[in-house]
C-alpha cells in the first residue's frame, strides 16, 4: 500500500487549476497523484456558469494549444457559444460559452479519472511533509503518507475563507464544504505574505419560476465556434440566455438595507474586485443609473437553476428576496440559495517564483484562487504553469516561462510575480502590450510547438499542429511568391502606388481595402487555398505591418529576458541600491533583469548594478528560449 | 543582436567651456562620413573636423576621436567630439547626428551597453550607477519644477486625455457584454484625439523658436524704391552682396546674404522696391518681395528721411528705419525711430544691435535644459504621428484595437513627459467611468 503512495507530483484540490496542474503534469509523464476530498466535485464551476470571454478566451485557447483540457472541457458542455467583439478585429475577438454545470464536470471528470500516469485520490490533506528544507509529500485526515518531490496546492478560497450574507457568518470555503484547517495552518506557520480579498456571488433561481415571456432574449452564435483547436464542431444543443434589468424600486430596497450588506456594515475588511461589484456597490456608487443589467444564465440544460449575473449580494435572505421579486420576470421567483459574499486570504504571489513555486520551501507550488486571482480560466492557466514547472523542478531544470511577447499566459504569470495583486486578478486584453500578436486565433501557431519541446502535448495534437502549421506555411509561401505590377492592381480598381514596384498577394492584401475575396479574384491559385487557411492568413497580414513594428520592443524584451538573475542573489552585496529597491528586490527576487524592470519603483541605476552584478557571475542558462 | 545608434551630450549642460557628444553604435561611421568634413577618423587619435548639419552648413569645429568597436566604453563603435560648449551649438551638433541616423540615448544607455558588452568591473559599475541614478531621477524632477507649474498642468493634462482615450477605448473591447461601457466610443475618442493633437502641435510650434534659430532667422528689408535697401544690405553683410546704382529698380529679385549677428546665424533678405509698376519683370520682383515679407521672422522697412514714412503692410513688431539721415536735420527724425546713413555706415550697429535683441527675447523663454528639450521634442513628434494614424484609422472605421495600440504607442512615446500611463491605471479610469459588473 506504502508504496502505491509514492509520486512524482501531488496536487492537492479539484478545481480548475488542480485539474490543468494534474493533467499537465501527467502528460509530461510525471507519476501524478490528484487528491480531492470529494471526488464528485471534481471540475465543479462554483461562481457563474461561464468559460472564456475577452482575455479568458484568450486564456482557454492558450491552455488548449498546450494540450490542457479547459477547452476540450468546455466544447463537450457548452451550451450558448458565442464569439465577443465580433464587430472588432480579431485580435480581441473573445471566444465565450455559458456552460451546463453538469456536463462540465462530468467531462472533467471522465479526462482525469481515465488520465494516463495520473491517480486520483480521494482524502482530505491535513499536513504537508517537509524533509529538510523541502517538501516531500502531504499527509491525508486518513493518516496515508503521499510523497512526491513537489506538491502543487490549489485548494481556492480556503485560507481563513468566510461567507458573509447580511449578519450570517459561515466558515467554510464555499457553501456546503469545510475548510482544511491542518494545511491552512501550516502555509501561515511559513510566514508567506498574505492579503484579505472578497468576491460575491448572487442568488440561484428556479427558472421554471420565471416568467420568461416579456424578457429579451440572447441566442447563442449561429456557427458556434469550439474552444479547442481539437474540436471540429459543437455538438451540444446551443440555449438563449435572458436579460432583465433591475429598476427603481428594487434600488430602493437595496437603498434602504445597505446596512445590512455585509460589505457595509464593516464586517469585511477584504477588497473586492471592480469589475465585479455587488448590486449594493453598484447602486451607491452609478447612484445616478436607474437600471442595472442582469443575464439571467441557465446553469445547464436539463437544470431548471438560473445564475442572475449582475446582483450579485450580500444582503440578508429577506432583503434578497424583496428587492429580486421587484425584477421585472422575476416576480414569483424561487430562489434556490441565497448570494454571499466571501473573504478570503491569500498569499502575496510576489512569493512566488515565475514557475509558481514558493520561494520560501521548495517543491511547493501555488496555482489559482489562493494566489489573488479570480476566474475559472486563471485559474487553470496557473495550473498548467505549476504542474509543468513540479515536473521539471523534479527532474533537476529550470523553471519553463513564456513571456508577454508569447502568450496571455506569460502576462498572467508576469504580472502575479512581479506586480501582486491589489483586487482579485482578472485577465483583461488591455493588460497584454502585444496583444495584436496575442490573438485567440493562432494560440497553437504560438504555443503548441513549445508544448511538444516541453513534453505537454501529446500525439494526436502534435499531429494536427504540424498539417496546419505545414499548411499556413504553403500559404504563406504561396501568397509571397505571386506578384502584380501596380499597373495590373489598378486595372482590378485596387487603390496602390503607382510606384511600378511588384507586389506580392501578400503584401497587397496588407492594404486595409484590399481583402482575400479580391486577392482570391486576382489570384486563382490562392482560391485553391484550404479556407482555413485563407482565413488565417488574411488576419495575419491585416496585423502584420503593426507586429513587425513591435519587432524592436520584443527583441528588446528578450533580451534582457535572457539575462538571469541568480535566484539567491545577495542583493545586500549589490552596491548602488537604495534600501527601498532592495526591500523590493529581496521580496520578489525577479528572475531576469527584464522582470526586475517591471517591479514598481526601479530605476535605471538600480537595473545598471544588477546588469553589472550578472555580468561579473558566470552564465547561467534559462530555459524560457532555450 | 541588432543595435540602433546612440548620441548624448557627454559632458555637463552647456553653456561651459567645452561640450563633449559621444556617439555610439553600427551607424557611427557613416555618421562620421556624412556630417564631419573628413570621410573617415583613424581610431585612437585626435583630429580637427568641422561637424556640419544635415545641409552642410558648419556648425562648428572640434576635436574628434573614434574608437573602432570593440576596443571602446561600450564595445560598439565610437566616436567622441569636443566642441565649443554654447547651448546653441550643443543643440545644433545633436540635431545634426541625429539626423544623420542617431537617437538621444536613455539616461545610463552608454554605460549600460558597457556593462553588456562586459565592460565594466563591479566596483566601476557601482560608481556610474549611483550617478546615473541621480541623473534620471533628476529628469522629471526638472522638467516638473524648474519650468513652473504651467508645464507640469499641461503633461498632466496629457497625460489625462491620454488615459481617457485608452479607457474610452478598452471599455468598449474589454466590456463588450456590458451595457454601461459603450459599443461603439468613435465620437469622443475622435474628440479627445483632435485635443490631443492640437495641444501637441501648439507644443511643437512654442518649439520651433529653436528650429527657427538653427535653420536661421529670417530678416527682410522692405521699402519703397531707392530706399537703400541694397545698401544696408550691404553695410550688414559688410561686402558688395547686392548691386547698387542711383536708378529706382534695380534690385529686381529677392537677394538672400547669410550672416552671424551676435552669434545666431541669420538670412537678411534685399527685396525690389515697392511700388506701382507695368514693367512686367518689376511686378513679379515686387511679388517676390512681399513673400519674402510674409516669411520673415522680422521686417524691416527702411525709408528715406526726407518724405514721411507711410504703409498700409507694416504690422505690429515691425522695425522702422529712417535712412539718409545725413540729409536732413537730425532734430526733425523721431527719436521712436532707427535713423541711419547706410551710406556713411552710420547707425548700422544700432540696427545690429535692434535685430539680435529681437531674437534674443524670443529665445529667452527657452530655458529647459536641451538634451531633455531635444528627447521631449522627439517624443512629442512620434507621438503626433500615432495619434495621426490614430485618427485615420478610426476615420476609416478601422477596428479599436489599432486605434488603441496606436494611441498607446503615442502614450510611450510621451512617457517621460508625463509619465508611464499603465494598463492599471486605464482599467482604474475604465472602472470610475463605467458600470461594470457583468
Amino acid at each position: 500500500m506504502q508504496a502505491d503512495m509514492k509520486f512524482d507530483v501531488i496536487v492537492v484540490g479539484g478545481g480548475h487549476a488542480g485539474c490543468e496542474a494534474a493533467s499537465a503534469a501527467a502528460r509530461m509523464g510525471a507519476t501524478t497523484a490528484l487528491i480531492t476530498h470529494k471526488i464528485e466535485t471534481i471540475g465543479e464551476m462554483s461562481c457563474n456558469p461561464a468559460i472564456g470571454g475577452l482575455g479568458k478566451g484568450h486564456l482557454v485557447r492558450e491552455i488548449d494549444a498546450l494540450d490542457g483540457l479547459m477547452g476540450r472541457v468546455s466544447d463537450k458542455s457548452g451550451i450558448q457559444f458565442r464569439m465577443l467583439n465580433r464587430s472588432k478585429g480579431p485580435a480581441v475577438w473573445g471566444p465565450r460559452a455559458q456552460i451546463d454545470r453538469k456536463l462540465y464536470r462530468k467531462a472533467m471528470q471522465a479526462e482525469i479519472l481515465h488520465h494516463e500516469n495520473l491517480s486520483v485520490v480521494e482524502d482530505g490533506v491535513e499536513d504537508l511533509s517537509v524533509s529538510g528544507e523541502k517538501v516531500s509529500g502531504v499527509i491525508g485526515e486518513s493518516g496515508t503518507e503521499y510523497t512526491a518531490s513537489a506538491v502543487v496546492i490549489t485548494t481556492g478560497t480556503f485560507l481563513k475563507g468566510i461567507i458573509h450574507r447580511g449578519a450570517e457568518r459561515i466558515p467554510a470555503g464555499r457553501v456546503g464544504e469545510k475548510p482544511a484547517i491542518g494545511l491552512a495552518e501550516r502555509l501561515y506557520a511559513l510566514e508567506l505574505p498574505m492579503g484579505r480579498l472578497k468576491t460575491g456571488t448572487p442568488a440561484r433561481l428556479n427558472g421554471e419560476t420565471i416568467d420568461w415571456d416579456p424578457l429579451e432574449k440572447q441566442p447563442a452564435d449561429d456557427d458556434p465556434i469550439p474552444f479547442s483547436y481539437l474540436t471540429d464542431r459543437i455538438e451540444v444543443p446551443q440555449v438563449s440566455c435572458g436579460i432583465t434589468f433591475t429598476n427603481p424600486e428594487t434600488h430602493e430596497i437595496i437603498a434602504e438595507n445597505i446596512e445590512q450588506s455585509a460589505v457595509y456594515s464593516g464586517a469585511i475588511a477584504g477588497r473586492g474586485p471592480r469589475y465585479c461589484p455587488s448590486i449594493e456597490d453598484k447602486i451607491h456608487r452609478f447612484a445616478d443609473k436607474t437600471r442595472h443589467q442582469i443575464f439571467l444564465e441557465p446553469e445547464g440544460l436539463d437544470d431548471p437553476t438560473v445564475y442572475p449575473n449582475g446582483i450579485s449580494t450580500s444582503l440578508p435572505r429577506d432583503v434578497q428576496d424583496a428587492f429580486i421579486r421587484k425584477i421585472e420576470g422575476l416576480e414569483n421567483v424561487e430562489i434556490l440559495e441565497y448570494g454571499y459574499a466571501i473573504e478570503y486570504d491569500y498569499v502575496d504571489p510576489r512569493a512566488l517564483d515565475s514557475g509558481l513555486q514558493v520561494k520560501a520551501l521548495p517543491g511547493l507550488f501555488l496555482a489559482g484562487q489562493i494566489n489573488g486571482t479570480t476566474g475559472y480560466e486563471e485559474a487553470g492557466a496557473q495550473g498548467l504553469v505549476a504542474g509543468l514547472n513540479a515536473v521539471r523542478y523534479g527532474r533537476g531544470d529550470d523553471n519553463a516561462l513564456f513571456d508577454r511577447a508569447e502568450a496571455y499566459i506569460g502576462v498572467l504569470i508576469d504580472d502575479l510575480v512581479t506586480r501582486g495583486v491589489t483586487e482579485p486578478y482578472r485577465m483583461f486584453t488591455s493588460r497584454a502590450e502585444y496583444r495584436l500578436s496575442l490573438r485567440s486565433d493562432n494560440a497553437d501557431q504560438r504555443l503548441t510547438q513549445r508544448g511538444i519541446d516541453l513534453g505537454l502535448v501529446g500525439k494526436t495534437r502534435a499531429e494536427m499542429f504540424h498539417v496546419k502549421h505545414a499548411a499556413l506555411k504553403s500559404g504563406r509561401d504561396l501568397m509571397q511568391s505571386v506578384q502584380m505590377t501596380p499597373n495590373e492592381a489598378q486595372k482590378l480598381g485596387w487603390k496602390v502606388n503607382q510606384d511600378g514596384q511588384r507586389r506580392s498577394a501578400w503584401e497587397y492584401l496588407a492594404y486595409p481595402s484590399i481583402d482575400m475575396a479580391a486577392i482570391e479574384s486576382a489570384f486563382p491559385e490562392i482560391a485553391a487555398l484550404d479556407g482555413m487557411v485563407k482565413t488565417q492568413l488574411e488576419i495575419e497580414a491585416m496585423y502584420a505591418g503593426y507586429i513587425e513594428r513591435q519587432k524592436d520592443d520584443v527583441e528588446a524584451l528578450r533580451r534582457e529576458e535572457a539575462l538571469a538573475l541568480p535566484s539567491d542573489l545577495d542583493y545586500a552585496a549589490v552596491g548602488g541600491l537604495t534600501n527601498e529597491v532592495r526591500a523590493k528586490l529581496e521580496l520578489i527576487r525577479p528572475a531576469t533583469l527584464g522582470q526586475a524592470g517591471r517591479i514598481e519603483g526601479i530605476t535605471p541605476g538600480a537595473l545598471t548594478a544588477l546588469l553589472a552584478y550578472v555580468r561579473r557571475r558566470p552564465e547561467r542558462k534559462t530555459s524560457a528560449h532555450a | 543582436m541588432r543595435r540602433d545608434t546612440i548620441c548624448a551630450l557627454a559632458s555637463g549642460h552647456p553653456p561651459a567651456a567645452i561640450s563633449v557628444i559621444r556617439v555610439s553604435g553600427p551607424e557611427t561611421t557613416s555618421i562620421i562620413a556624412e556630417r564631419l568634413s573628413v570621410s573617415q577618423l583613424k581610431p585612437r587619435h585626435a583630429t580637427l573636423v568641422e561637424l556640419r548639419s544635415e545641409s552642410g552648413d558648419q556648425i562648428d569645429s572640434g576635436l574628434a576621436v573614434f574608437m573602432l568597436g570593440p576596443a571602446s566604453y561600450t564595445g560598439e563603435d565610437t566616436l567622441e567630439i569636443s566642441l565649443h560648449g554654447g547651448r546653441m551649438i550643443t543643440e545644433l551638433a545633436l540635431q545634426s547626428i541625429m539626423s544623420a541616423g542617431a537617437r538621444l540615448a536613455e539616461p545610463g544607455e552608454f554605460t549600460r551597453r558597457a556593462f553588456e558588452a562586459g565592460k565594466l568591473d563591479l566596483t566601476r559599475a557601482e560608481a556610474v550607477a549611483d550617478l546615473i541614478d541621480a541623473e534620471s531621477e533628476a529628469q522629471l524632477d526638472q522638467a516638473l519644477k524648474q519650468m513652473d507649474g504651467a508645464l507640469e498642468t499641461l503633461y498632466s493634462g496629457w497625460r489625462e486625455d491620454l488615459t481617457e482615450t485608452l479607457a474610452l477605448l478598452e471599455a468598449s473591447i474589454d466590456f463588450p457584454d456590458e451595457e454601461d461601457a459603450p459599443e461603439r466610443v468613435d465620437a469622443p475618442v475622435r474628440q479627445k484625439l483632435e485635443n490631443l493633437k492640437s495641444a501637441l502641435q501648439q507644443a511643437l510650434a512654442d518649439g520651433n523658436v529653436t528650429e527657427r534659430i538653427r535653420d536661421g532667422f529670417r530678416i527682410a528689408i522692405l521699402g519703397k524704391p531707392n530706399a537703400g535697401k541694397s545698401t544696408l544690405l550691404n553695410q550688414l553683410a559688410k561686402r558688395e552682396a547686392a548691386i547698387v546704382t542711383d536708378i529706382p529698380g534695380t534690385t529686381r529679385d529677392v537677394v538672400e546674404v547669410r550672416l552671424t549677428m551676435g552669434g545666431y546665424l541669420v538670412w537678411v533678405s534685399d527685396t525690389a522696391g515697392l511700388r506701382e509698376t507695368h514693367d512686367v519683370v518689376e511686378a513679379e520682383g515686387v511679388r517676390r518681395a512681399l513673400k519674402a515679407g510674409d516669411e520673415a521672422d522680422l521686417r524691416i522697412w527702411l525709408h528715406d528721411a526726407r518724405e514721411p514714412f507711410r504703409s498700409d503692410r507694416v504690422r505690429p513688431g515691425d522695425l522702422v528705419v529712417s535712412n539718409k539721415s545725413d540729409l536732413v536735420d537730425p532734430k526733425s527724425v523721431s527719436r521712436e525711430t532707427l535713423a541711419i546713413s547706410a551710406k556713411a555706415g552710420d547707425g548700422i550697429d544700432e540696427v545690429e544691435a535692434e535685430i539680435v535683441a529681437r531674437i534674443s527675447s524670443l529665445t529667452k523663454n527657452v530655458t529647459a535644459p536641451i538634451i531633455t528639450r531635444a528627447r521631449h521634442r522627439q517624443g512629442i513628434e512620434r507621438a503626433l504621428a500615432h495619434l495621426e494614424t490614430a485618427s485615420q484609422n478610426l476615420d476609416n472605421g478601422i477596428g479599436a484595437e489599432l486605434v488603441s495600440e496606436d494611441v498607446r504607442l503615442a502614450s510611450r512615446d510621451l512617457g517621460t513627459l508625463t509619465g508611464h500611463v499603465d494598463p492599471e491605471s486605464v482599467l482604474g479610469a475604465v472602472f470610475s467611468s463605467f458600470c461594470i459588473g457583468k
